[in-house]
């Protein structure tokens, strides 16, 4: 009998794909069903930033750094304009800092809803993400409040926010901290615990820690692959030090550690824990101006400093350059997306389609911010 | 029919065959109508319930209660332009729609509505209708290939294993019911559970009831349904065997689908749940409406799995199958064959 000739498929997953989240495109080698390479290939949405920062004031590059991920906004902002602060060693008023981490948590939960909610996607149950968006609506109903915007908010300024809390803005959050507690166990009982999706993530693209720390793995990844390591916790910055909030690790329960069922669970739990630091960050909000800006922002010729944050994809750190002038010389964005993707070639080889999907859905990556 | 035709062929004062041929029309039309008006009924279904479950509305806009909405769409896709891949393989790429179709629009014509209302009463029923399921996978790996698409071709190989494996459990789980009624014959089926609703085939033993849930699990399967959907699944395949389907063609698709969907359900209902009969009787509902209602049950039963669970992955699906599944149908089939030993008043 002659010999039947397989050869391996090569595909391409994307730029245009119903579950890449976002343009990026994937280069599968397949065996059948089973990927034996993955070669990532990402710029599709470059539009850049770096870029333009060096032709805008520090007060201009701030909706630019919206507009890198853009489901976590605030997060983005907070980073840039704590890193200027830093430069200009500016301190800003304690209203500012507690707002501040307010938005920056409230932006955190509505990220990690809409991301559990797309993981379900990825496994095939289309409800969580409609459920998921309808409670993350309420986020976006009050960050219109307080921003004018829903979703890309340029409200962070270097010396504070742009705008005050308005009383109802208050009100309504507190009411929406105490809806979305059992809108969570909702969410638990719908997809985490569902016995297909268990089988979809359990086991399923494992991310050994080792191999997480190599290749600079952050945020809630790393987490799920058991690492205990928080920058809110372990470099504290603005007002964290006065919040108490636990750190959750991805633990062998249902899943094993590092797997894309932790990556998930971790999320979920940090939609909690967000809510416990917005409610203590309510509870302590201090009276008092909600900007101290500086007449000139002009960090010293010369300066450059890195700082990192922690935002909902990972740690995210702007390393800026400065000439003395009042625009930066230069901005680099360490994007948390860009280097998990980076990372998508070590766990995800000699896996099914089907487990590759997944395994880049838990990594919760916008293209947003790995392309700028 | 074989009377009917010669009494109309009579009254018209032509030859016999006139009457037969024009009845076959006649059959096929209302089959045809049935099935595609099923269809049109279960998208709007679908979509509501798919929009209630996920707690917004559904479509609400064209027509009141979004009745219309199916009709927008039929009329949307009659105008879209029809492309065909430049590499495609023409003649199958057009053909590959129309046997999909076929295949679950010939199941139709042995469903008997009522004890007089049939359009063929094969003796042999269930055996036809086993096999026009399977032929659905010709016409589903026809479009695979013949798309010039690795994703389509992808989902095709999956939907042909997930079909043909399936066939096992549920071709055994209908071979339970046919042991314990002792005919293959659909209408005669029917015939034995009148009565009391203990009289349905689902629980007249412990074996059928065990079928019925193996076959529902089974042909769930078969019409590629969450979670089943593999062969279908967006986020992975883009829309797998049907992705370069468009217009019209994409539609015919979708008619088998849900097409498929009632085919499932009805045969699921004459086979366990009593088809025709009440299960009281003496009330006077016509057979076809107990027959429709049971049958739209558990079409929505159907739909609400969709939208709750998520899908198993193509391996999880073939182990369920094989490793699950057929030897369930296998004990079924001998614990019925057993049962009627010991029981044999029971049918």
């Amino acid at each position: 009998m002659p010999d039947v000739r397989t050869e391996e498929m090569v595909l391409n997953m994307g730029p245009q794909h119903p579950s890449t989240h976002g343009v990026f495109r994937a280069e599968l080698v397949t065996d059948g069903e089973i990927v034996t390479a993955v070669r990532p290939h990402v710029g599709y949405l470059h539009r850049c930033f770096e870029k333009h920062a060096e032709n805008l004031s520090y007060t201009g590059v701030i909706p630019f750094t919206d507009r890198l991920d853009y489901l976590a906004s605030m997060n983005q902002n907070f980073g840039f304009v704590l890193a200027v602060e830093k430069m200009l060693g500016l301190e800003v008023p304690e209203r500012a800092d507690y707002i501040r981490v307010i938005m920056a948590e409230l932006n955190r939960m509505a990220s990690h809803l809409m991301m559990v909610g797309h993981m379900g996607t990825d496994a095939g149950a289309i409800t969580p993400i409609l459920y998921g968006f309808r409670d993350r609506e309420y986020i976006l109903d009050l960050f219109e409040e307080v921003s004018g915007a829903r979703l890309l908010y340029n409200y962070y300024r270097v010396g504070g926010v742009i705008a005050d809390l308005t009383p109802k803005f208050v009100e309504k959050t507190r009411k929406f901290l105490d809806y979305i507690g059992p809108m969570i166990d909702d969410f638990d009982q719908l997809l985490s615990y569902n016995k297909i999706f268990l089988g979809r993530t359990v086991g399923v693209g494992i991310l050994p820690p080792e191999v997480a720390i190599n290749y600079a793995v952050t945020g809630p990844n790393l987490r799920g692959s058991g690492v205990n390591w928080d920058l809110r916790r372990d470099e504290p910055y603005s007002i964290y030090p006065k919040l108490s909030f636990d750190v959750i690790v991805g633990k062998e329960g249902p899943g094993v550690v590092g797997d894309s069922w932790n990556r998930y669970w971790v999320r979920v739990q940090e939609i909690r824990e967000s809510a416990k630091i917005v409610r203590q960050a309510l509870d302590g909000l201090p009276e008092g101006e909600f900007i101290r800006a500086p007449k000139n922002v002009r960090p010293p010729k010369g300066a450059d400093l890195y700082h990192r944050t922690e935002t909902p994809r990972g740690e995210l750190g702007y390393y800026i350059i400065s000439d003395g002038t009042p625009t930066p010389f230069r901005v680099k964005v360490r994007s948390p997306g860009f280097v998990h993707i980076s990372a998508i070639p070590a766990f995800c080889t000699n896996i099914m389609v089907a487990d590759l999907v997944m395994s880049m859905g838990t990594l919760d990556f916008v293209m947003g911010e790995v392309d700028r | 029919m074989r009377e009917w035709g010669r009494s109309l062929a009579g009254t018209l004062g032509a030859p016999e065959w006139v009457g037969q041929v024009a009845l076959m029309f006649i059959g096929a039309i209302g089959v045809f109508l049935i099935m595609a008006l099923a269809a049109l009924a279960f998208v709007w279904l679908e979509r509501k319930v798919a929009g209630r479950i996920q707690s917004r509305y559904g479509p609400n806009r064209a027509g009141k209660f979004g009745l219309l909405q199916t009709l927008a769409d039929a009329v949307k896709l009659l105008l879209k332009e029809d492309i065909i891949p430049a590499a495609a393989d023409r003649r199958l790429f057009i053909l590959a729609p129309y046997i999909v179709f076929i295949a679950t629009f010939a199941a139709f014509v042995v469903i008997p509505w009522s004890g007089k209302l049939y359009i063929s009463d094969l003796n042999v029923g269930i055996l036809y209708l086993i096999a026009m399921g399977s032929f659905v996978v010709v016409g589903i790996l026809m479009a695979g290939w013949a798309s010039n698409n690795k994703w389509s071709l992808l989902g095709a190989m999956r939907a042909a294993a997930q079909i043909v494996s399936y066939e096992v459990p549920v071709a055994l789980a209908i071979l339970t019911v046919i042991v314990l009624a002792g005919t293959m014959n659909m209408r005669e089926i029917q015939e034995a559970q009148s009565g009391w609703i203990w009289k349905w085939h689902v629980f007249q033993s412990p074996f059928t009831f065990l079928a019925f849930f193996l076959y529902f699990v089974g042909s769930i399967a078969e019409a590629n349904r969450t979670p089943f959907d593999m062969p279908e699944a967006e986020q992975e395949l883009t829309a797998g065997f049907h992705t370069e389907y468009s217009g019209m063609r994409w539609a015919f698709f979708f008619l088998a689908e849900y097409g498929n969907l009632l085919l499932v359900s009805l045969v699921a209902a004459v086979l366990f749940l009593g088809g025709w009969n009440v299960g009281i009787p003496g009330v006077p509902i016509p057979g076809p409406i107990v027959l429709a209602a049971k049958a739209v049950l558990l079409v929505l039963l159907q739909m609400w799995l969709r939208w709750t669970l998520p899908r198993l992955r193509v391996d999880q699906v073939m182990a369920v199958c094989w490793k699950y599944l057929m030897p369930l149908s296998f004990g079924t089939l001998i614990g019925a064959g057993a049962w009627r030993m010991f029981f044999p008043g029971a049918a």
